[in-house]
C-alpha cells in the first residue's frame, strides 16, 4: 500500500449470496475434509494398533501371525501368580481409589468455600497435578525411605518418637560376656550372682567406634573390695575381635552408662555411673546374692522408621502418594460444580432448621451427584490403567506385591520376556475392562447433551 | 536393571592390522597407510553407553576403526537402559539396527532361534587368534557362532570398605569360613558386614551364582546354567543354604533384611563407602569402582579395595570367574559390518577402551599393563587369563525367568532375602518358573 496517505477505498459490497446450495455430496466432502486429519490419527494410533493387538494376542512370543495358540495367552493370564496378583490390586485400586479421591476431593471443595486463602490452598492443592506421575513416585519413594535420615516421612516419625521415647547411649550394643543376657524390656542382666566383694565385668560389643564417648579411657578390670560390688562396663572389643568377657589392652571403658544393682527380688536397691575407665563401685552392700543390670533406656533403639516401601504397606503407600496427586483435580471439579449450585436450596435448608451437616448430606451432596459422578467414573478409568506411579515408586523387590496390570504387560512384553503374545493378551484384558466404564460415560454424555 | 548391566560388562580384543589383514584379504588395499578404501557404507548400532557411562570410550574404538577403514561410517546410538525394550520392539517390528550390543545372552538365544541374527562365522579365524575357545562357546547358539563378547566384567569380586575392616582388625579372607568369620568380628566392631542391594534382584542372583561356582564348579554351572540340572536338585539346596549364612544374618545387613529389600545396587555400594560406614563390604562386580568414585568420597586404597570371591571347595574352582558381558550381534551382514566385526576382536579394539578402565576383556593378547591402576588390574586381569570363565546364570536364562523384575529367578531371590530359611520352597518355585519359561521358549 502507498503511504501517500488515505485514499478512497470503495465502498464495500457484500459478498453475493452462495450461487446455489452446495449438493449433498458437497456437504459430505466438506466434512470428510475437515474429518479426515482427526481420523487418520485415530486409525493410525488407536484403532491400527488396537486391532493389531487383539489379533496378536492369539499368536506366540515369536512375532506377527507366527504360531497360532488360540486362548493359550488368557489362559496363562488367568493361570500366572504375578499376573493373578496384577488384576487383584487393580480390583483394590478400584475399590479404594476412586472413593477416597472423591471423598478428599469433596471435602476439599467444600471449606475451601469458606476460608479467607481458599485460592492459595487451592493452588497448593491442585500443584501435585503439574507435576509428571512419574516424578511425583520418585519423590515419594524418596520421601518413603525407611532410613529416618533419609526419608521426610520417618524422618519426621523419628522427631515426634524422639521427644516421648529418646535413644539410649548404646542402642546398638549386644553383649559379649556370657552370662549378660537381654531381658524382654531389653536391659541386660547379668545372670551370674554377685556378692559383697565380686567383680563383675559387663562387656558389650556392636558399638561402632564413632559411638563410643569422646572421655572414653582404657578399660580397666577393677580390683575387688572388700563389702563393695566393683565391676566395669566397657568395649569388648578391640581389633581382631578379643577375647568375649575378658579386658583387654586397646579395648575402651564406656563411661556414663547406669548400672543397677538388683536384690534376690529383683528390686533396684543401688545404681552407679560409670567412670571414663567404665569402672563402677557399688559401696558398702549389705551380705546377700545380688545380680547386675544395665537398664533398658541405655539401650533404647532410636526409631528406625516404618518400611512404607516394605511388602505389608507399599499398597498402601502407593495409594496415598496417588489420592495426593488426584485430590486436587477432584478439587477443582467438585468446586465448579460447588459454585454453580443454587444458592437458594441451600438457604431454604438452613432457614427450615437444618444443621450443616444435614444440609450437606441432604443438599448439597444430592446435588453434586452428576459431578461427583464425572470425577468417580474418570478415577476408575485412570486408576485401572495406573502405570507410571507403581513404575517409580515401588521398589523393584515389591514389584511382585505392588503389581498392576498396566506394569505386569510392560514387563511381559518389552522387558526381558519379550513376550508380546502375553503382553497382547493382557493388554486386551485392560481394555476389556476399561469398556463398561467408558459405555456408562457415554451414556452419561448422551443424556447431558 | 540394564543400567547397571553397563558397568558391568567388558571385554575384547584386538589387533587392527590382523583385522584388516582378515578382513580385505580380498580386496586388500594397496595403499602403503595400510587402509582399505575398498570396503564402503554405514553401519548402525544401538547400545547401552551413554555419554556418561562408555560412548565416549566406545567412540574411540570407533575412531581406531576408521584409521584402516576411512570409507565405513559406524553411527552409534546410545539407547541407554531401555535398549531390550527399544531392541525387542525394533525386532518384532522388522526393522532392527545392523548391529547390537546384548547383555544377555538368553536374549541372543531367543533372537537367534527366532532367525533374527546373522551369523559370524566369518570372524571365527580373528576370535581363534584372541580368545581361547570357552569364549566362542559364549558366542555360539546351535552350533552357529553369532556373538562377540567385546566387553567382560568380573563378577567374582567383593569390594570392601578398607577403614571398617582396619578397625576390626580383619584382612580380606581367602575362604568362606574365613569370610563368616571376619563378618562376625566386623558386627562386634559395630558396623554391619554385608551391603545387600536386594531392591534389584540382579545383585542376589550374582551371589548365588558365585556360591555354586566356588562350591561345584564350572562344569555343574554350566549344567544348571543350561537347566540340565533342575533347581530342585540337592547341589542347589547346598548353595542356597550357604548363601543363607550371609542374608540370613540379618543384624548384620546394613538396614536389617528390610533395609536390604529396599536399597538398591547403588545405595549398597553408597552405604557401604559411605563415613562413616553403614556396612563394611558388597558383592559385586568390577563396576561396582565407578559408583565408588562417583558417588562417594573413598579413595581407591586408602578407602575402598577389592578381593576374589573367596573359595568355598578348595581345588581348581577357587580361580574360576564369573563374568557379565556385551554381546555384539548383527542383524544384517555386509561387507562394512564384517570389517567392523572382525576389527573388534583384535587387541588393539580392546586396548582402546581398556586403557580408560571400566573395561575388561577375554582378549588374551591384550596385555594386564593396559590397565590404569591396580584395583583395575587385579579386576580385569583375572578375566583373560582365568583357567576357567563362566557366564552370568541368570543372563543365560530365558529372559522371562532369568531377567524380569519381580518375576523368575530375580523375584525368587527376594522372595529368599525375605525369608532364607525355606530352602526348599524356593527351590520349588524356581523349577517351576523355570520349566515354564524354558517350555515357553520352545
Amino acid at each position: 500500500m502507498s503511504a501517500g496517505g488515505i485514499t478512497a477505498e470503495p465502498p464495500v459490497v457484500a459478498a453475493p449470496p452462495p450461487s446455489a446450495e452446495p449438493g449433498r455430496l458437497g456437504r459430505y466432502l466438506v466434512g470428510a475434509v475437515f474429518l479426515a486429519p482427526a481420523l487418520f490419527m485415530l486409525v493410525v494410533w488407536m484403532v491400527y494398533p488396537a486391532i493389531y493387538t487383539i489379533v496378536r494376542s492369539f499368536f506366540g512370543q515369536t512375532g506377527f501371525l507366527g504360531t497360532w495358540v488360540g486362548i493359550d495367552n488368557y489362559k496363562t493370564l488367568f493361570t500366572t501368580s504375578t499376573l493373578l496378583t496384577a488384576i487383584k490390586n487393580n480390583a483394590l485400586w478400584v475399590a479404594v481409589v476412586p472413593a477416597f479421591v472423591t471423598a478428599v476431593g469433596l471435602i476439599f471443595a467444600v471449606l475451601t468455600e469458606r476460608v479467607r486463602w481458599a485460592v492459595v490452598f487451592k493452588t497448593f492443592v491442585f500443584l501435585p497435578m503439574a507435576i509428571s506421575a512419574f516424578a511425583t513416585g520418585v519423590t515419594w519413594r524418596i520421601m518413603y525411605q525407611q532410613d529416618p535420615g533419609l526419608g521426610a516421612v520417618n524422618a519426621l516419625g523419628k522427631t515426634v518418637s524422639g521427644v516421648f521415647s529418646p535413644a539410649g547411649v548404646l542402642s546398638s550394643a549386644s553383649p559379649s560376656t556370657p552370662g549378660l543376657q537381654a531381658t524382654s524390656s531389653g536391659a541386660l542382666v547379668l545372670k551370674t550372682p554377685a556378692h559383697p566383694g565380686s567383680v563383675v565385668l559387663l562387656g558389650l560389643t556392636g558399638i561402632a567406634p564413632d559411638q563410643v564417648p569422646k572421655s572414653a579411657a582404657q578399660a580397666v578390670a577393677p580390683a575387688a573390695k572388700q563389702g563393695d560390688i566393683v565391676g566395669t562396663v566397657w568395649r569388648d572389643f578391640k581389633p581382631g575381635g578379643g577375647k568375649a568377657g575378658v579386658v583387654e589392652k586397646q579395648e575402651l571403658g564406656l563411661p556414663g552408662v547406669t548400672v543397677d544393682l538388683r536384690d534376690a527380688s529383683g528390686k533396684t536397691v543401688q545404681s552407679a555411673k560409670t567412670q571414663t575407665d567404665g569402672t563402677f563401685d557399688f559401696a558398702k552392700v549389705p551380705a546377700g546374692t545380688y545380680t547386675t543390670a544395665i537398664g533398658a533406656q541405655t539401650f533404647a533403639k532410636p526409631f528406625g522408621g516404618y518400611a512404607w516401601l516394605g511388602p505389608k504397606l507399599i499398597v498402601p503407600s502407593l495409594f496415598i502418594a496417588y489420592i495426593w496427586i488426584w485430590a486436587g483435580f477432584a478439587m477443582v471439579v467438585i468446586g465448579a460444580g460447588l459454585a454453580a449450585m443454587p444458592r437458594d436450596v441451600l438457604e431454604a435448608a438452613r432457614t427450615d432448621g437444618a444443621t450443616e451437616l444435614q444440609v450437606f448430606r441432604r443438599v448439597t451432596v444430592p446435588l453434586l451427584a452428576p459431578v461427583l459422578s464425572v470425577v468417580f467414573i474418570t478415577m476408575i478409568i485412570n486408576v485401572l490403567k495406573v502405570f507410571d506411579i507403581v513404575y517409580a515408586l515401588a521398589p523393584q523387590s515389591e514389584y511382585g506385591k505392588a503389581n498392576v496390570i498396566a506394569l505386569a504387560m510392560y514387563f511381559t512384553a518389552f522387558q526381558g520376556g519379550g513376550n508380546f503374545g502375553v503382553g497382547s493378551a493382557i493388554a486386551v484384558f485392560l481394555f476389556l475392562l476399561v469398556i463398561p466404564v467408558l459405555a456408562l460415560n457415554i451414556r452419561r454424555f448422551k443424556r447431558d447433551a | 536393571m540394564t543400567r547397571t548391566r553397563i558397568g558391568v560388562v567388558c571385554i575384547t580384543v584386538a589387533v587392527a592390522l590382523l583385522a584388516a589383514g582378515l578382513a580385505g584379504a580380498g580386496t586388500r588395499s594397496h595403499h602403503h597407510t595400510g587402509q582399505n578404501l575398498a570396503v564402503k557404507g554405514t553401519i548402525t548400532f544401538d547400545g547401552i553407553w551413554t555419554a556418561s557411562s562408555g560412548q565416549k570410550q566406545f567412540a574411540d574404538v570407533i575412531k581406531l576403526f576408521n584409521k584402516t577403514y576411512p570409507n565405513v561410517k559406524v553411527n552409534y546410538k546410545p539407547v541407554g537402559d531401555s535398549l531390550p525394550t527399544v531392541l525387542a520392539t525394533a525386532v518384532a517390528g522388522g526393522n532392527p539396527p545392523d548391529m547390537a550390543d546384548i547383555a544377555q545372552p538368553g536374549t541372543v538365544a531367543q533372537f537367534a532361534k527366532q532367525g533374527k541374527l546373522k551369523p559370524i562365522t566369518y570372524a571365527k579365524g580373528t576370535i581363534a587368534k584372541n580368545y581361547v575357545s570357552s569364549w566362542q562357546q559364549l558366542g555360539t547358539y546351535s552350533g552357529k557362532l553369532y556373538a562377540l563378547v567385546f566387553k567382560a566384567a568380573n563378577k567374582s569380586v567383593v569390594w570392601y570398605n578398607v577403614p571398617a575392616f582396619k578397625s576390626a582388625g580383619v584382612t580380606p579372607p581367602k575362604t568362606f569360613s574365613q569370610l563368616l568369620a571376619d563378618a562376625k568380628v566386623i558386627k562386634s566392631s559395630g558396623t554391619p558386614a554385608y551391603s545387600i542391594g536386594g531392591a534389584d534382584g540382579w545383585t542376589l542372583t550374582d551371589m548365588f551364582e558365585n556360591i555354586y561356582l566356588r562350591t561345584f564348579g564350572a562344569a555343574k554351572y554350566n549344567a544348571l546354567s543350561a537347566h540340565k540340572i533342575k533347581w530342585t536338585d540337592p547341589s542347589v539346596k547346598t548353595a542356597l543354604t550357604t548363601m543363607g549364612k550371609i542374608i540370613g544374618d540379618t543384624g548384620n545387613l546394613a538396614g536389617g533384611t528390610s533395609g536390604a529389600l529396599q536399597y538398591g545396587f547403588n545405595d549398597s555400594v553408597t552405604n557401604a563407602f559411605a563415613t562413616p560406614p553403614k556396612a563394611a563390604m558388597v558383592f559385586e562386580a568390577d563396576f561396582v569402582g565407578g559408583v565408588v568414585s562417583s558417588s562417594t568420597k573413598a579413595k581407591p586404597n586408602t578407602g575402598f579395595n577389592t578381593f576374589t570371591w573367596p573359595s568355598i571347595t578348595p581345588g581348581a574352582n577357587a580361580s574360576a570367574v564369573e563374568i557379565g558381558g556385551d554381546l555384539f550381534v548383527t542383524f544384517r551382514d555386509t561387507p562394512a559390518i564384517r570389517a567392523f566385526v572382525n576389527f573388534l576382536a583384535t587387541a588393539p579394539a580392546a586396548e582402546a577402551w581398556a586403557k580408560q578402565g571400566g573395561f575388561g576383556t577375554g582378549n588374551k593378547n591384550v596385555p594386564a599393563s593396559v590397565y590404569p591402576d591396580a584395583i583395575t588390574k587385579a579386576t580385569e586381569a583375572p578375566i583373560s587369563t582365568a583357567k576357567s570363565v563362566v557366564f552370568d546364570m541368570s543372563d543365560q536364562q530365558p529372559p522371562s525367568f532369568g531377567a524380569t523384575a519381580a518375576q523368575g529367578e530375580w523375584g525368587l531371590f527376594q522372595d529368599f532375602l525375605k525369608n532364607p530359611k525355606d530352602v526348599a520352597g524356593i527351590q520349588r518355585k524356581l523349577e517351576a518358573a523355570a520349566a515354564a519359561a524354558y517350555k515357553k521358549g520352545k
